[in-house]
């Protein structure tokens, strides 16, 4: 099982990403620059958070221009496991990789925070180590986390059980009080038609260790490694 | 070319470049002639106060520059050095941004995290965490909402897209803060001791080199502006505040990073205040040589810019790499990578002169030397008189103020003063967990952030009370120290070394440059006997507005070492029973307290009295506690007193808030008690069976310490018979009150 995590300019949670992936989980993992134009072999691609070309113009709106992006494009729709964790999730979005759009905050304003999510499908490559209806502790860090789509969309996705993290209480709630960005019903992760790609706003590799108060992330790499 | 007519050089236009007669009759000494326009304004930077520390540095030297763990000495490079063990050193430093942040919050607070940011990583280190220091007016008026929103937003936007933790700092709202806000950065960041890299330039015909972005007309004369008064007239300076772009930044740290590592670099400097004016001219007299430098070379970024203006400007994310001849290309193909500007544009030079030179022609030599801090800058000392307000502010007689009758109503207003209250408001804006190292995230006595490939963590806060110092500078200056230290090891840690912003009026009046020098001496005092070196800093002056001068406001960045990450310990109650117990005696004193000013608008007294051997012990008590596991949470004493840190410890965990009931025995009255600030006191929880342990070893650092009450999971704070709340109420004024204070419309 060997991961990949890209490294755009801007990105700031590569280092991390590959940290949990290395020293914790112990998986195989290399980063992949920008500007390659091919790829070596690789069971996961991670698009990590962090700032891609500065998320000047709109969130994550120019990495989906860099070469890498095309290769990753290649290996997503040949089936590949894809998984886009905060600024990741927006390029994924701006990818046409998933459905919808992460717009700025309700409140307008940069959270970083803990949240509770609650695993809404267990049954994905992604999310198969927790129970279903578990509720997760992770940090959530972004100015523009407020998942929309459309009614038909909407449907769809809940119909298909492409929702895989909504906010909720310490309890397992999905009530507005815990939503933190005004995501609309409360979403935190989806999953594209195939179900082999993942973007979600929380962040796993920072509540995957603990020494950083939770290690409810990582849930989503053992999943992973199960694959193989 | 420039076709602009350049000015007459002459003394008026010195005085306009804010030198005196006699610095300009010493750059004609110098030069041995009269300096062109060039080379006025880069002596005029260079001597600013800003630059030359030129009234500050006779008092800086007093402080305590060196010491075991030390790699560097203060002042040696841009940011202290300090060894903590396994191959490991961190580096770190405060600086100001206030003149900027009160022009244009946004972009002032966010260049002044970009500055400190490139002062640690100039180094060779890896910044692994940033810290701010805030002072504002009163939120109840609309401009001081303004800035302190606007500040907040543009360090976060700088911070959060550098992916560099912001995980600490400090908040004060007061008067006279208000038209002069105080905005002081510190970043933190780690090194192997053998990739460090010095700001020298050393070698005859060695390459120097101007990387990231391109050179434009913004910030021309900042330093200088920073050694200025704030008047009526500073809106139209709004251009000497720079503008910041972050993710040139974040390339440029990974790229400087990957270049710092190579041998064939020489020596590296970032360009913050004066520009290419003051890394040439450090990075030559560090090394013993001078530069010869091509100014056409330098990447533009709008035509026909003067020598002068390329020399002075400010423009952010640039920094200065001198290579060895030959590895150009090298360092050019890193660059590239991260598609930043490298470009040489300069020679060193055996000749000890800044040599200048434009299209061919020459404009402007200078011995590099003359210009900098430490060489021919000027150094004064100031005059210094005892301030006419002493004997008004401790006249007043506070003895026999009326005794509140509602002790519960007093603690829930100062738990909603703004200086007391939950501070999430600003810390939720900031990526405080990125790096997956923060321990302890802001809300705790300090952060605390582990070092991957260890067993090692680090605890860090800033801390500087204002009206302390006010008061009694030389005891502000020594509690700032105190209180840092006391913040670290509530957390688990031995403080190792400080970093310092001090920020002033002007100091030309003689009693501000008594608050300065007395509150330096209180530092002085404290540091060395917490043995905790100046690691380095940053003084701003000329922190007045029309309205007057700023309290005086030394501000102190502590940076603590845990040595087993096992032993770090949070500043909240935690278990049910368990016993609450103080370190340290409560004094008579309600001299500069939050209460006063809150209950009796009074800013009055004499600041608490500080012990510092005995505060010593208390340190040595309470890490002692800590490391053998008999204290299960530690959290001192300070603004609000006793009553304000009994209700933090029980309302601070962020999962479960958990009741106390107190019962204290002293002959002092009760608002003296719960709300006085006595220095050196810690509050501890301890399991039952731990109790003897703790009193021996309270007995054996020569401490008192007494059980107070204990710990119930009962959602109640009761202290004595005169304090009953609920903590849902507790908590709602708590969190309320910023966020309350910033949806205000009017």
């Amino acid at each position: 099982m060997k991961f990949g995590v890209v490294v755009f300019p801007g990105s700031n949670c590569d280092h991390d990403t590959y940290h949990v992936l290395k020293k914790v989980v112990g998986a195989k993992v290399e980063y992949i620059w920008h500007k390659e134009t091919t790829l070596n072999f690789f069971d996961v691609i991670i698009l990590p958070g962090g700032f891609s070309y500065g998320d000047y113009l709109r969130v994550g709106a120019v990495a989906r221009f860099s070469p890498v992006m095309r290769e990753v494009i290649k290996f997503a729709n040949s089936g590949g496991l894809v998984l886009g964790i905060c600024n990741g999730f927006q390029v994924l979005l701006e990818a046409g990789l998933l459905p919808g759009s992460l717009i700025t905050n309700d409140h307008l304003r940069f959270r970083c925070q803990d949240v509770y999510i609650k695993v809404a499908n267990n049954k994905t490559c992604f999310s198969r180590s927790y129970e279903s209806g578990q509720v997760l502790k992770m940090p959530i860090a972004h100015y523009s986390g407020n998942y929309f789509a459309d009614k038909e969309t909407l449907k769809i996705l809940e119909g298909t059980e492409r929702i895989v993290f909504q906010y909720c209480s310490l309890d397992g709630n999905v009530i507005p009080e815990e939503n933190p960005n005004g995501s609309i019903l409360n979403i935190a992760g989806i999953l594209n038609e195939n179900k082999n790609i993942l973007g979600m706003m929380p962040h796993p590799e920072r509540a995957a260790e603990k020494i950083l108060g939770s290690e409810d992330g990582l849930g989503i790499f053992n999943s992973l490694l199960r694959e193989s | 070319m420039s076709k602009i007519e350049e000015p007459v050089v002459d003394l008026e236009l010195a005085i306009q470049h804010g030198l005196n007669e006699g610095e300009w009759e010493k750059i004609i000494k110098i030069l041995g002639r009269t300096p062109n326009y060039t080379e006025l304004g880069v002596f005029s930077v260079m001597w600013s106060e800003h630059c030359s520390y030129k009234n500050s540095i006779a008092m800086l030297k007093t402080l305590p520059r060196s010491g075991k763990r030390l790699l560097v000495k203060a002042g040696e490079e841009n940011a202290g050095l300090v060894d903590i063990g396994d191959g490991l050193a961190i580096a770190f430093k405060i600086e100001s941004h206030n003149h900027p942040s009160a022009l244009e919050p946004f972009q002032g607070a966010a260049t002044g995290v970009g500055g400190i940011l490139r002062d640690i990583f100039t180094m060779g280190a890896r910044p692994i965490a940033s810290l701010d220091s805030l002072r504002f007016g009163p939120l109840n008026n609309p401009r001081n909402r303004y800035l302190f929103d606007q500040v907040v937003q543009g360090i976060a936007h700088y911070g959060n897209c550098m992916g560099v933790p912001t995980v600490a700092g400090d908040v004060y709202f007061e008067d006279c803060y208000s038209g002069n806000p105080l905005v002081n950065v510190m970043t933190i960041g780690i090194v192997k001791h053998d990739r460090v890299k010095s700001a020298t330039s050393k070698g005859e015909g060695n390459t120097v080199m101007i990387v990231g972005s391109s050179t434009g007309r913004d910030g021309i004369h900042g330093a200088t502006f920073a050694s200025v008064e704030l008047d009526e007239e500073s809106e139209s300076k709004r251009s000497s505040v720079q503008v910041g772009d972050p993710f040139t930044e974040k390339l440029l740290l990974e790229a400087t990073l990957e270049v710092a590592r190579k041998n064939y670099v020489i020596g590296i400097q970032d360009m913050g205040a004066a520009g290419i004016t003051c890394c040439t001219s450090e990075m030559s007299a560090r090394g013993g040589f001078g530069m010869i430098l091509d100014l056409s070379a330098v990447p533009l970024r709008e035509p026909n810019m003067s020598p002068y203006e390329i020399m002075l400007s400010e423009s952010q994310e640039r920094m200065l790499v001198v290579v060895r001849r030959g590895f150009e290309e090298e360092v050019k193909t890193i660059f590239k990578k991260w598609d930043l500007n490298c470009v040489e544009f300069g020679k060193v030079t055996d000749i000890k002169d800044l040599q200048l030179y434009m299209n061919g022609k020459n404009v402007g030599t200078i011995p590099a030397w003359d210009l900098v801090l430490g060489g021919g800058a000027p150094v004064y000392e100031r005059e210094t008189i005892e301030p006419e307000y002493f004997k008004e502010v401790r006249s007043v007689d506070l003895k026999n103020l009326p005794e509140p009758n509602d002790y519960n109503d007093v603690l829930l207003k100062l738990l909603s003063s703004h200086n007391i209250a939950d501070k999430s408001w600003i810390y939720r804006q900031y990526d405080y967990s990125v790096r997956t190292s923060t321990a302890i995230p802001p809300g705790s006595s300090s952060a605390v952030i582990r070092i991957k490939g260890t067993n090692k963590a680090i605890a860090t806060k800033t801390d500087g009370n204002g009206r302390y110092t006010y008061l009694n500078p030389y005891r502000g200056g020594a509690i700032a120290v105190a209180e840092s230290a006391r913040n670290v090891v509530c957390s688990g840690a031995k403080p190792i070394a400080i970093t310092n912003c001090l920020n002033f009026g002007n100091p030309y009046d003689p009693e501000i440059f008594y608050q300065f020098k007395n509150a330096v001496l209180g530092m002085r005092d404290a540091c060395y006997a917490f043995n905790t070196p100046v690691t380095g800093g940053n003084v701003s002056f000329y922190n007045e507005s029309p309205s007057g001068a700023i309290f005086p406001t030394p501000v102190v960045g502590m940076v603590g070492l845990i040595n087993d990450i096992s032993h770090i310990t949070t500043s909240w109650f935690k278990n049910d029973g368990d016993f609450i117990m103080m370190l340290g005696t409560i004094k008579g004193e309600l001299g500069g307290s939050e209460y006063l000013k809150v209950i009796h608008n009074l800013v009055a007294g004499d600041a608490p009295t500080i012990d510092l051997p005995f505060e010593k012990r208390v340190h040595n008590a309470c890490l002692e506690a800590i490391r053998r596991r008999v204290a299960n949470s530690a959290t001192d004493i300070s603004d609000g007193g006793l009553a304000v840190a009994i209700a933090e410890a029980c309302i601070s965990n962020p999962d479960k808030s958990i009741g106390a009931s107190v019962y204290i025995s002293r002959k002092l009255r009760n608002d003296v008690l719960f709300f006085g600030e006595s220095q050196s006191v810690i509050i501890l929880s301890i399991n039952e069976n731990r109790l003897l342990e703790m009193e021996r070893i309270a007995a054996k650092n020569i401490v008192p310490c007494v059980t107070i009450g204990r710990v119930k999971d009962n959602g109640r704070l009761r202290m004595n018979d005169v304090i009953d709340v609920s903590l849902e109420e507790i908590k709602t004024v708590y969190t309320n009150a910023i966020p309350g204070a910033m949806k205000m419309t009017s």
